[in-house]
Formats: C-alpha cells, structure tokens, sequence
C-alpha cells in the first residue's frame, strides 16, 4: 500500500468519504468549542481591552491562508512532476478556501486595527503582505476559469502556482524593506508564542486546529465535486461522440 | 452570560460575525456546488448505462 | 535570434500600436496626476517617484499581450516552437523586444515627465538608472504572463490580474531607489535588490514562459 495509490480518484473517492465526515465534524466541534471558549472563557488583556478576542479568528486565518498556498505550491508540483490528477484538482479544490481564509485575515485585521492603532488600515507589511496574497490567488482562481481544457488548465496553473509563490516570498521581503521605519512597532508582538499567556493559548490552539481541519474538510468536499465534474465532462464528451 | 466587551464590542463583535459570514459563504458555496454536480453526474451516468449498456470505469482521468 | 530579434521590433515600430501607445500613456499619466492631485508642487515632488514608476509599469503592461498574440493568431508560434532555437531563447528574445520598444523609450522619456512632476534634481539620475535596470524584469515576467494567457480568447484583463501581483517586487524596489536619490539617501541596498530581480527573472523566467507557450500549444 503505498501513498500514491490515493492518487487514483477512485481510491481517493473511497478514502475520503470515509474520512470526511469525521474530518467535518472535528473541525466544527474545535471551532465552536474554540472560539466559544476564546469568546466567553477568557479575560480581556490589560493592554488591549476585549479586541484580544479578535485573535481566535485573525491568527489561524492568516495561519491557514499561507499554508493553503503551500498545499497548492505541493500539490502543483505533485501534478506537474507525476500526473496524478486528483493532486491539480485538490489544488484547484483548495484556492477559494485559501483566499476566503485571507479575506478572512484582512478583515478582522481592519476591525482589530481601527481601535488599536486607529486606522482601518495602515500599510504595514504583514498587512500589505496579506493584500498581495489575496491577488494571488485572485489570479490563480481566474486562470482556472479561464481556460476550457481542464489539463491545459491544470498546467498553466500548476506554473503559475511555481513562479508565484517565489514572487509571493520576494513580496514579502520587497514590503518589509518598503516599510522599514515608518510603522515600526505596528505589528501586534501576539502573534509569537512565548508573548500570549496560557489563558488565550489554549484556546487559540483549539482554534487553530478547528481552521486546519475545517481548511482539510472543505478541501476533500471540494475535490470530490472536482472529481466527480471531471467525471462528467468525460461522459458527456463520450456521449457527444458516440 | 455575555461577556462585557466594554468600548471595543463593536470590533470584537463584527469580527466574529465578518469571520462567521465568510465562513459560512464559502461552506454553504462547497456544498450546494458539491450536491449540484452530484446529482448531475447521477443523471449522466444513469443515461450512459441506459444508452449504451456500457458502465465506464474511467474515472476522473487516466492516471498513472 | 537576432534575425528574429529584429523583425519582432520592426513589427512594433510598424504596426504603430505598442510603441508609440505605450509612450502616450506614460505621458498621459504624467500630466493627469497633477490635474488630479492639485498642483501643489512639494506634494508633486513627493509623490513623483511613485507616480512615474506606477505609469511606466502600466504603459509596459498596455504592449504586453501583443508580445505572443500576433504570432499566435497567424501560426508563426508554432513555427517558433518547432524551429531549431531553443524556446527559452525565443521567449528570452521577445521580452528582449518588447523592453526595446516599450522600456528603452520610456527610460529614456522619464526625465522629461519629472520635470512635469517637479522631481527634485537629485533624483534625475536614479530615475533614468532605477527604469533602465528594472523595466527588463517588466518585460520578462510580461512575457511569462503573455504565455500563460496566450491561446485565450479573453486574455488581456486576465493577463493584468496575472502579471501585476508579479511585478510588485521590481515596483517597490524601483520607486524605493528613485525615492531615495530623490532624498540624497544611500541607494546601494535597493539598487542591487532591483538588479537582482531583473537578473533572476532574465535569466530564469524565460524557461517558464516556454514551458507555458509549449503547453498552451498542445
């Protein structure tokens, strides 16, 4: 039994109808037990006031928005490299989910940002960075439409997926030199461990593990219509020729 | 039971429902888009049995 | 190579298009900023760097899908796939001709529309060096993005939404030098950061543009 075999889309229809469903269901319970414990269960932080609450849903967001892109960097080259199909699908399965996660960041990075630094929005490079990201995948999702032949497509995407992610990175250090000095002390220190206390850790952590399978659950859901429309543009060519 | 969330309610609050909504949008997208080609694959493939006698075993492409 | 080279920037001269449109919009962008933004000019002179490195950008972004599309449309691109020079070469070659009808002049025009945007002196020579070092990358990772959008029938809107997340390193890294030659700063640090770029991306954008054109063409 070797990993691959999952490649083959019946085995991975198998596989994740199985899976699925407890996938689902872990992530709602770690995101209503999560963000209900981060919402009700915790303090408000002396700094901060109760915008801390903001942080159940802004770091594991972003958290998810940059490992979404990695999963498509991944399975981009898995489809470029070995041709297995249900891989550029899974990549085209997780692009929207990858770029509502970093809508997701962005806004209640504005809503947190208005009462902390008293600005919707200020171009500070994680902020921008973020921006950028959702073009990205902006572009990503609009090269899928827009091309008819779904394995032209997946090709043009899978390069696309390639040269963007080095750009995406060079963005990222591009942004952090564009901004040196003028928003210095504008990122929250939050975002790094050893600053949260114990009390918003764990929650966040449940929170954390509630969007990584919620980002998995949706991928699988997603790839399976991804198959399972593959599938019947098949037939129906079939039907057409015969 | 509500937890007081002083002067800054208003951001926590529309965070929390910005994030659900968003959330919530791209679910209720997956699966209505999820069922949808579901049951048109259904339909298309009962027309392949019964039109042709042939069930197809390719899947989603030819891999290997 | 330079066979190909030539006619491709014969073409552009000739089919009036590209290279004198490309020119135009630069300009026109130059004199509708302060229009827009009031005269003012030490608010000009701030934002100038900025403004003539967004214009340059957009004017090398109007020529773009011309790069593959003509000879797509009348077969030629094939004709290039099967000849006996390497793709990469040909891609390389076209970037190298769109840059010399879109990039060359718009560098060398710069000057000329910082005087409209009040450009503080010191910055007349970052400008011109800042643009002749980084409209290459333009043109390279245009060119990327002409390949991926090549056998498209809507390929232009698209072509923007793909290149222009592409190019904002080269844009940060360019207004970042002229902005500070402008101020009397150091422009070491970005300078090499843009040449960087521009090397990188000549010397390794080309294999994926060819690796896009050949899929595009199967």
């Amino acid at each position: 039994m070797s990993f691959w075999e999952y490649a083959n889309p019946q085995k991975f229809m198998q596989l994740s109808r199985k899976v699925m469903p407890w996938v689902a269901g872990a992530s709602v319970l770690c995101l209503v037990g999560g963000l209900a414990w981060g919402f009700f269960g915790t303090p408000d932080d002396y700094k901060q006031g109760s915008t801390v609450k903001i942080i159940y849903l802004h770091v594991p967001a972003a958290m998810m928005a940059i490992n979404a892109w990695v999963m498509m960097l991944v399975t981009s080259l898995v489809w470029l490299i070995r041709r297995h199909h249900v891989s550029a699908l899974a990549a085209k399965a997780a692009a929207p989910v990858g770029l509502v996660f970093t809508l997701i960041a962005l806004a209640t990075g504005a809503l947190w940002g208005q009462p902390m630094w008293g600005t919707w929005w200020a171009w500070d490079p994680r902020l921008t960075s973020f921006l950028i990201l959702a073009l990205f995948y902006l572009g990503y999702i609009a090269l899928w439409q827009a091309v008819d032949d779904p394995d032209t497509a997946a090709d043009l995407t899978g390069v696309l997926c390639i040269v963007g992610s080095v750009f995406a990175l060079l963005s990222r250090y591009a942004v952090n030199f564009w901004n040196q000095g003028l928003h210095q002390g504008a990122s929250l220190s939050l975002d790094k461990e050893e600053n949260v206390a114990d009390v918003f850790w764990f929650p966040l952590l449940v929170c954390i593990a509630g969007f990584v399978l919620l980002f998995l659950a949706l991928v699988l859901l997603r790839t399976r219509t991804e198959i399972r429309a593959r599938r019947m543009g098949a037939l129906l060519a079939r039907e057409r020729m015969g | 039971m509500m937890p007081e969330l002083g002067k800054y309610a208003g951001a926590v609050l529309g965070s929390y429902a910005a994030s659900i909504a968003l959330i919530v949008v791209i679910v209720g997208w997956s699966l209505w888009r999820a069922a949808k080609v579901k049951r048109a694959l259904a339909e298309v493939e009962a027309r392949a049995a019964t039109g042709t006698g042939a069930s197809t075993t390719t899947g989603a492409g030819k891999h290997g | 190579m330079i066979a190909l080279l030539v006619r491709d920037m014969r073409l552009a001269m000739r089919a009036g298009g590209g290279f004198g449109l490309g020119l135009a919009f630069f300009l026109l962008v130059a004199v509708l900023v302060p229009l827009g933004v009031g005269p003012n000019s030490t608010v000009l002179a701030l934002i100038a760097p900025g403004i003539l490195w967004v214009g340059a950008l957009l004017a090398c972004l109007l020529s773009l899908d011309r790069v593959f599309a003509l000879d797509f449309e009348d077969g030629s691109l094939d004709l290039l796939v099967t000849a006996p020079i390497p793709l990469e070469g040909v891609v390389a070659i076209k970037a190298l001709a769109h840059w010399t009808v879109t990039g060359l002049p718009l560098t060398i025009v710069a000057p000329v529309l910082g005087v409209l945007l009040n450009l503080p002196v010191d910055g007349y020579v970052w400008l011109v060096v800042s643009l002749a070092l980084g409209t290459p990358a333009l043109s390279v990772i245009g060119a990327f993005g002409a390949a991926l959008t090549v056998g498209l029938k809507r390929g232009g809107l698209l072509l923007s939404l793909l290149v222009l997340p592409l190019y904002v390193p080269t844009l940060i890294f360019g207004a970042e030098v002229v902005k500070r030659g402008a101020e009397g700063m150091a422009t070491g640090t970005p300078l090499a950061l843009l040449a960087a770029i521009t090397a990188g991306a000549a010397a390794l954008l080309p294999f994926a543009s060819a690796a896009a054109i050949r899929i595009n063409l199967r």
